[in-house]
């Protein structure tokens, strides 16, 4: 029976079907309620775990990574200012191929400060090394927390579960949260291959020289890349379980034969797919779903592309004075069709801004174009004050 | 095999000590102190533990993959990050109902500055961690720049003496009473130059449930510029100076203090060393600093009453510690 649920309660409660041993986090909007949740299922008993309330992020990631390394299945949260702090964490957690299932509720980055959603954290860490899985909807968000530690544990690949701050985390859908034993059938307990043992001494996090560094490099990527694998069997997995299926990698959209798409990433999807409803002159077009950004599933995106003729990549992030940031990965990577199709890459509702339904005859507006540069295409540039304007 | 030569080979095993966690073979300098002080903790910790280690110098000189000297589960994440991490392992192991200690061990970088933050979150927290900071009073690894544990007037890369400047400006950092302040179950200080009085406060803090913190001078041949062979020495000046007072401290309390003997002047102390080689230079400024170094090892052994009732000429290796309450094991 689906029942109303705020997103970060229901990310809560997933977490906790997973049965965490150890859980550290330090609070920041809009991720908050999320370990607000999993701190009131264990102080209601709900949740045998040791919930530990660090002193900033760089600790709360350094604490689940040593839990993990010592054997225990473990869990952190954050956003924002919070993923910058704890970015040289992610990447020594990443390298080290330890185990681990983090929440990112995606905000913007300071400065100007601004507490509201784009996608800018996730991306500030796109090279960290873990897998980094968005998701379109609450629903969406509850089952990939419970495939991602299958995910993470199977591959020794961190996962970095994403969702839209406020608009996922602190609105209310209907969702269906699954039962006790079905996430434990899916979910065996906890074993890491490299645990911290004092009957098996091993030294973890060595200096490596040049000898070989390009080599554990490149087996870091190999298994970054293997995760594709394990993200569609726990996908395909869970929906033989539950019914529910999100794609794997990614999922098409709309209208699938359409010769116009656009590919985004998160809860903007369920707007354009909203949209495609108000506008129905504008309802032939293909929404990728782009669900794993790390691994960037290339094989998949170019089956998903076929036939295309005009491909709007739409972003929540910004690499200031940069050619954005998703657009370049997805034209590099169509470069192999034989006829890969005009990309255009723009970006829309940073900080928070909201993306009315509207966006989507402004996006499909440029197809047939010749792709421009990278731009941000909800601009307003005369709500800003103009200097001297008092003179 | 002769029955003689056996006979001595198990009389020699005997002899040696039960366990050390770092084999030989790493890459130290020679003279390391930090590297004969990770030796004397792990003999006392012996082998049911782990330890979670900063970067630093112990970090690289015992882990040159694929080789590493450690013979305990080790764990090198970042710098500052050692009490975190052990925070973790602390956890996990309280949840799988595992009765193994954690130890963290951290250079003076790791935990008087970069780690400082951390290390306070373990211990508010109450993890069942023993810290170590292997105190050598600079950043060793990146090639000796100040620390806020750099004692004061010590010259250092990035607090070089020149005509300007006598060294660090600053005073060490006291870490210990900031340490004190967390009501901390158990602390202490130790020297390389009093292995026995070191492993006791090893094995004290590890009969410990909760946090406690070990301050070990581990003299740094390279960092301080005085001969390998001098380690032990200097390091035992330290201590007979007052410049390095060995306590314990129960909850914030000294509750033990090892008793200066015979006061050495501070000048016996900085000679041999490279680092307070511009404190020896013929001017007034100079004899300015040798000055404030001596008021500061005359306040030290004041503030701890270090002061032994009647002067000998040997110190005692810690034996007659003076013990004011507390409840101390071992
Ligand atoms: C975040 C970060 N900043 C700086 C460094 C560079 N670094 C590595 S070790 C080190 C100094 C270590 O000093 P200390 O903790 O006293 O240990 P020692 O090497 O002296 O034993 C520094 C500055 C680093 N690894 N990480
Ligand atoms: S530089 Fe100093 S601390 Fe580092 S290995 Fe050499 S002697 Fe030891
Ligand atoms: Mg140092």
């Amino acid at each position: 029976m689906p029942r109303a649920l705020e997103g970060s309660q229901a990310v809560a409660r997933a977490v906790g079907l997973c049965r965490p041993q150890v859980v550290s986090a330090y609070p920041i909007t809009p991720q908050t309620h999320i370990v607000e949740g999993i701190s009131r299922l264990v102080a209601d008993g709900a949740l045998h775990c040791e919930y530990i309330s660090v002193e900033s992020e760089f600790s709360a990631a350094s604490v689940a990574l040593g839990a993990a390394a010592a054997g225990s299945r473990a869990y952190t949260a954050s956003a924002s200012q919070g993923i910058l702090l704890m970015s040289e964490v992610l990447y020594n957690i990443a390298g080290l191929r330890v185990p681990l299932v983090m929440t990112c509720a995606n905000r913007a980055l300071s400065a100007p400060v601004s507490i509201w959603n784009d996608q800018q954290d996730a991306m500030a860490v796109r090279d960290a090394g873990w897998v980094q899985l968005f998701c379109a909807d609450i629903q969406e968000a509850v089952d990939t927390h419970i495939q991602a530690f299958r995910i993470a544990e199977r591959t020794e690949v961190p996962v970095m579960v994403c969702m839209d701050g406020f608009t996922l985390t602190h609105t209310l859908e209907p969702v269906e949260l699954p039962e006790q034993q079905q996430v434990d059938d899916f979910l065996p307990p906890f074993h890491f291959s490299r645990t911290l043992d004092p009957s098996r001494p091993l030294s973890m996090g060595t200096l490596v020289s040049p000898d070989y560094f390009s080599e554990v490099r490149h087996t870091q990527h190999e298994a970054v890349l293997a995760t594709a694998t394990e993200i569609e069997s726990a996908d395909r997995d869970w929906e033989a379980a539950t019914g529910r299926g999100y794609g794997g990698l990614l999922q098409v959209r709309g209208d699938p034969g359409a010769v116009t798409g656009i590919l985004a990433l998160g809860g903007v999807l369920g707007t354009l797919e909203d949209a495609r409803d108000e506008y129905p002159e504008c309802s032939a077009v293909r929404l990728i779903k782009l669900r794993s950004f790390r691994p960037f599933p290339v094989d998949a995106l170019l089956r998903a592309c076929e036939g295309l003729e005009d491909l709007i990549v739409l972003e929540r992030a910004l690499s200031p004075g940069g050619p954005g940031i998703l657009w370049p990965e997805v034209r590099a990577s169509l470069c192999e069709m034989e006829r890969p199709p005009r990309v255009h890459g723009v970006a829309a509702g940073l900080g928070g801004r909201d993306i009315p339904l509207s966006i989507l005859p402004r996006l499909l507006s440029l197809s047939g174009n010749p792709p421009g540069r990278f731009r941000i295409i909800d601009l307003e540039p005369e709500r800003l004050p103009r200097e001297g304007a008092h003179d | 095999m002769t029955e003689a030569q056996t006979v001595r080979i198990e009389h020699l095993r005997r002899r040696q000590p039960r366990f050390s966690g770092l084999a030989p073979g790493h890459r130290a300098c020679q003279g390391c102190g930090q590297a004969l002080a990770a030796r004397l903790v792990t003999e006392a910790t012996g082998p049911d533990v782990a330890v979670t280690n900063a970067t630093g110098c112990l970090e690289i000189f015992t882990t040159p993959w694929p080789e590493s000297s450690w013979r305990v589960p080790w764990l090198h994440s970042l710098f500052e990050n050692a009490a975190a991490v052990a925070s973790g392992v602390e956890a996990a192991w309280r949840m799988q109902g595992r009765e193994s200690k954690v130890l963290a061990f951290a250079g003076d970088g790791g935990t008087f500055d970069i780690g400082l933050q951390a290390l306070s979150g373990m211990v508010e927290r109450d993890h069942d961690v023993l810290f170590v900071c292997y105190d050598n009073e600079a950043y060793m690894n990146t090639g000796i720049q100040r620390s806020s544990s750099t004692p004061h007037a010590a010259a250092t890369t990035t607090s070089p003496a020149g005509s300007e400047r006598m060294g660090k400006r600053h005073l060490k950092k006291d870490i210990l009473g900031i340490i004190a302040a967390h009501n901390m179950p158990y602390a202490a200080t130790a020297s390389v130059a009093y292995p026995s009085d070191l492993r006791t406060k090893v094995r004290r803090a590890m009969a410990v449930k909760g946090p406690t913190f070990l301050q070990i001078y581990a003299p740094c041949p390279l960092g301080w510029a005085h001969g390998g062979e001098l380690s032990i020495e200097v390091a035992r000046l330290a201590v007979q100076t007052g410049i390095f007072p060995l306590i314990e401290m129960e909850r914030g309390r000294v509750i033990g203090v090892m008793p200066v003997r015979e006061q050495r002047p501070v000048t016996d102390f900085l000679r041999p060393q490279g680092r307070f080689a511009h404190l020896f230079e013929d001017h007034a400024r100079a004899r300015e600093e040798l000055a404030h170094l001596q008021a500061l090892a005359d306040h030290n052994i004041e503030r701890y009453g270090l002061a032994g009732e009647a002067p000998q000429r040997f110190d005692s290796e810690g034996a007659d510690t003076v013990h004011r309450g507390g409840v101390r094991r071992g």
